[in-house]
C-alpha cells in the first residue's frame, strides 16, 4: 500500500508530502502528518469532535489555510486531533469534521510545536496515482 | 538539493557579491558577508539563491544582504536584511519571520562564577518553576483582552507600569520596548486568542534563557559601560519572542499578502515573498499589526527579565538591586523598521527587513540610549546553547554598508530530523555535565534538534562581522545553566 504521507528535512523547518487518492484524501493525510509531528497520533483518543470551514482562493493555498486552521486550534485551544471527515471539498473551500481530544501533558507527549504552514515549496499535483502535496511548515 | 553554482565576486576576504545579472529580475546586486569557508556550506544549501531572490521585491536599495548566519529559510533566508524606499518599496511579512520580533535580552549581575557555581542547580530548578516555558505552556499572568489591547500598544512598558521590572530596563531596550504605530484593531480575533494565555512565557524550539559565564573581554572599556568588569562576572541571557500571537500575526497578514500581490501586480520568484507596498492599505495594516506583536515580545522579555531576577533574589537572599541585575540591552532581530539611512549621500526613509539579524547602530545615533551614546548599541549574538555567546557594539561602517546591522545568532546546519537522527537528547544533557552545564528542558528529545553540532560555530560567524567591521567584539560569554522550553 502506498504510504499516506512522508516528513521531509528542510534546514530550520520540516516539509511534509502528503498522498492521497482523492484529493479529500490528500488533505486527511496531510493533517494526520502534521498532527504525527506535534505527537504520537495513536496516543490520541476521539472525544472531541469539531466542525471546520475553511476558504481560501486556490486548491493549493486551502491546503495550506487548512493546516494553519488546525495548528490554530492546537496552540489556541490545545486540542489534538487524530481523524478527519471531509464533507465537502470544492476549489476554494473545505468543510470537515476533525476527531480528537484536548491535550492532556500525561498522556500525550509533545514531540515539537509548529508555527505555521507557509506558501514556500508549495505544491499539488495529480498524477495517475492519485494526488500528492508538499508543504513546508516552520517548526 | 543541488550545489549553487552561480557567481560570487569576492570583493574582499569577508564580502562576496551575486552580480545584479545573475537572474533576470534583479533589482540590485546580492552582498553576502562570509568567510570563504562558510561559502561552501552555503553554496550547498542554496542560500545564495534566496538572496538573489530578495533583489527582486520592488523598491529594494543598496543590496540584498546576508549575514555570515545566513541559512535557508522559506523566502527570505535567515540572517536575511533588505532595505525598501517608502515610497515606491514594499513590506513582506517573510521578511520579518513568523515570530515577530524574536530577540535577546541580556542581563548582568555582580555576582561571580564562584558565587553562584555552588548554587547553580537549586537556582536552575527556581527559574524552571519560576518562567513558564514548553510548549502548551499558559503563562503566570492572566491577560484579559483589555489587558491584552493594551500589552500590544505599550509593549515592554506594560509589564514595568504592572510592577514586572524597572523604568530604567525601557532605557536599553531597543524602541524603548515600545514600537509605534501598533493597532490592536488590525489583530485577527484568532491571533489574540493565541497571545493571551502565552503572555509571560518562554516558549520552545531555539529559545531558551541562559546563565552565563564572561569568559573573555574584548574591549574593557566598552564593557565596562556595560556593566562587565570582570571575567568570571555572571550574566543571564533570554531568548524569545512573540510566540503564538506573532505566528499567527503572520499567516493572517501573508493570506492578504498572497492576494495583494496579484492585485498590485508584483512579480516574485517565490510565493512566501508574498508582499505589499509599504503605502497600500494591505502594507499599512501589516505594519500596525506587526508592531503588536513586536510590543507583545518586548513585554514577553520583560516580564520573564523580572522573574529571572525574582529567583536569583530567593536564591541569594538579596534584592536584585543588591546583586546589580540591570539590563544590558534587548534586541529584535526579526523585525521590519522605517529608519533614516543615506544612500548615495541622500537621506533616505526605508523599511528595513531584519530576519535574524541584529541592529547595529553606530556612537552618536538618535535612536540608541544614553548610556552608549559615545560606544554605539549594544549587539547580542547568542551561539548554540553549548558553546558561546558575544556582546558587540553598531559601527559607523554597519550603517555605510548593511542600513546598521549585522548577524543575530549562529545559523543552523544540521536540520532538525538529521540532528535527531544523529544526536539523543540524553546525551547531549550528559555532555553538557561532563563541561559544567546544567540543563533543564521541558523536552529532552527536542534537545537533540538545538545541539552545538546542528549549529555553526558562532565564533566564526562573529569574527566575519568584526573583520567586516559592521560590529566591534566586545566580550565573550560562556552557558553554566540552560532551560529550554
Amino acid at each position: 500500500m502506498k504510504r499516506a504521507f512522508e516528513i521531509i528535512d528542510h534546514t530550520a523547518d520540516v516539509g511534509i508530502i502528503a498522498y492521497g487518492t482523492d484529493i479529500e484524501e490528500l488533505f486527511c493525510n496531510a493533517a494526520l502528518a502534521l498532527f504525527s509531528l506535534i505527537t504520537e497520533p495513536e496516543s490520541i483518543q476521539e472525544k472531541a469532535h469539531l466542525n471546520l470551514r475553511v476558504s481560501s482562493d486556490e486548491r493549493d493555498s486551502l491546503l495550506v489555510e487548512w493546516l494553519n486552521e488546525l495548528i490554530y486550534f492546537f496552540d489556541a485551544k490545545h486540542i489534538l486531533f487524530n481523524r478527519f471527515d471531509i464533507e465537502s471539498l470544492t476549489q476554494n473551500e473545505l468543510n470537515a469534521t476533525c476527531h480528537g481530544e484536548g491535550f492532556d501533558p500525561m498522556k500525550h507527549k509533545i514531540k515539537r510545536g509548529v508555527k505555521a504552514a507557509t506558501y514556500h515549496m508549495l505544491e499539488l499535483d495529480k498524477n495517475s496515482d492519485g494526488y500528492r502535496a508538499q508543504i513546508i511548515l516552520d517548526i | 538539493m543541488a550545489r549553487w553554482q552561480g557567481q560570487l565576486i569576492k570583493i574582499d576576504d569577508y564580502r562576496w557579491k551575486i552580480p545584479e545579472n545573475y537572474k533576470t529580475g534583479m533589482r540590485v546586486p546580492g552582498l553576502i558577508y562570509a568567510s570563504k569557508e562558510m561559502l561552501e556550506s552555503m553554496r550547498e544549501e542554496q542560500t545564495p539563491e534566496q538572496v538573489a531572490n530578495v533583489a527582486f521585491l520592488p523598491g529594494i536599495v543598496g543590496y540584498s544582504l546576508a549575514m555570515p548566519d545566513i541559512h535557508w529559510g522559506y523566502g527570505f533566508p535567515i540572517g536575511g536584511v533588505a532595505a525598501m524606499d517608502i515610497k515606491d518599496g514594499v513590506i513582506s511579512p517573510g521578511g520579518v519571520g513568523y515570530d515577530i520580533n524574536c530577540g535577546v535580552r541580556l542581563l548582568r549581575t555582580s555576582l561571580s562564577e564562584a558565587e553562584v557555581r555552588p548554587r547553580i542547580t537549586e537556582l536552575i530548578n527556581d527559574l524552571f518553576l519560576n518562567v513558564p516555558s514548553g510548549l502548551g505552556s499558559e503563562g503566570k499572568i492572566k491577560v484579559s483582552q483589555k489587558e491584552m489591547n493594551r500589552l500590544m500598544v505599550e509593549g515592554a512598558r506594560w509589564a514595568v507600569k504592572r510592577g514586572l521590572g524597572f523604568q530604567e530596563d525601557l532605557d536599553v531596550t531597543e524602541e524603548g520596548g515600545c514600537l509605534i504605530g501598533a493597532d490592536p484593531g488590525k489583530i485577527s480575533d484568532k491571533a489574540a486568542k493565541r497571545g493571551m494565555p502565552q503572555a509571560g512565557t518562554l516558549g520552545s524550539g531555539n529559545h531558551f534563557l541562559e546563565i552565563q559565564v564572561v569568559k573573555e573581554i574584548f574591549d574593557p572599556h566598552i564593557a565596562s559601560i556595560m556593566g562587565i568588569t570582570e571575567i568570571g562576572q555572571i550574566l543571564v541571557l533570554i531568548h524569545t519572542g512573540s510566540r503564538g500571537f506573532g505566528h499567527q500575526v503572520c499567516t493572517d497578514h501573508l493570506r492578504v499578502m498572497e492576494q495583494a500581490v496579484s492585485k498590485y501586480g508584483i512579480k516574485l520568484p517565490d510565493r512566501q515573498l508574498a508582499c505589499a507596498p509599504i503605502e497600500s492599505p494591505e502594507g499599512q495594516d501589516y505594519l500596525a499589526a506587526m508592531a503588536c506583536a513586536a510590543n507583545y515580545a518586548w513585554a514577553n522579555r520583560q516580564c520573564i527579565a523580572h522573574w529571572v531576577r525574582e529567583s536569583f533574589s530567593k536564591t541569594f537572599g538579596k534584592s536584585p538591586e543588591t546583586l546589580g541585575m540591570r539590563q544590558i540591552y534587548d534586541v529584535a532581530h526579526n523585525i521590519a523598521k522605517i529608519e533614516e539611512h543615506t544612500i548615495d549621500g541622500c537621506k533616505v526613509n526605508v523599511c528595513v527587513h531584519r530576519k535574524g539579524a541584529t541592529r547595529a547602530f553606530p556612537a552618536g545615533h538618535n535612536d540608541i540610549p544614553r548610556r552608549y551614546k559615545e560606544v554605539g548599541q549594544p549587539v547580542l549574538v547568542p551561539g548554540d546553547m553549548g558553546r558561546c555567546s558575544f556582546i558587540a557594539v553598531g559601527t559607523e561602517k554597519a550603517m555605510r554598508e548593511s542600513f546598521g546591522s549585522t548577524c543575530h545568532g549562529a545559523g543552523r546546519v544540521l536540520s532538525r530530523g538529521a540532528a535527531k537522527r544523529s544526536i539523543r537528547g540524553m546525551d547531549v544533557i550528559q555532555e553538557l555535565q561532563s563541561r559544567g552545564i546544567v540543563v533543564k528542558a521541558g523536552n529532552v528529545s527536542g534537545l537533540a534538534e538545538e545541539a552545538s553540532q546542528a549549529y555553526k560555530d558562532v565564533t566564526k560567524v562573529i569574527d566575519v562581522v568584526h573583520q567586516a567591521g559592521i560590529s566591534r567584539k566586545v566580550a565573550m560569554a560562556i552557558p553554566m545553566g540552560v532551560i529550554k522550553g
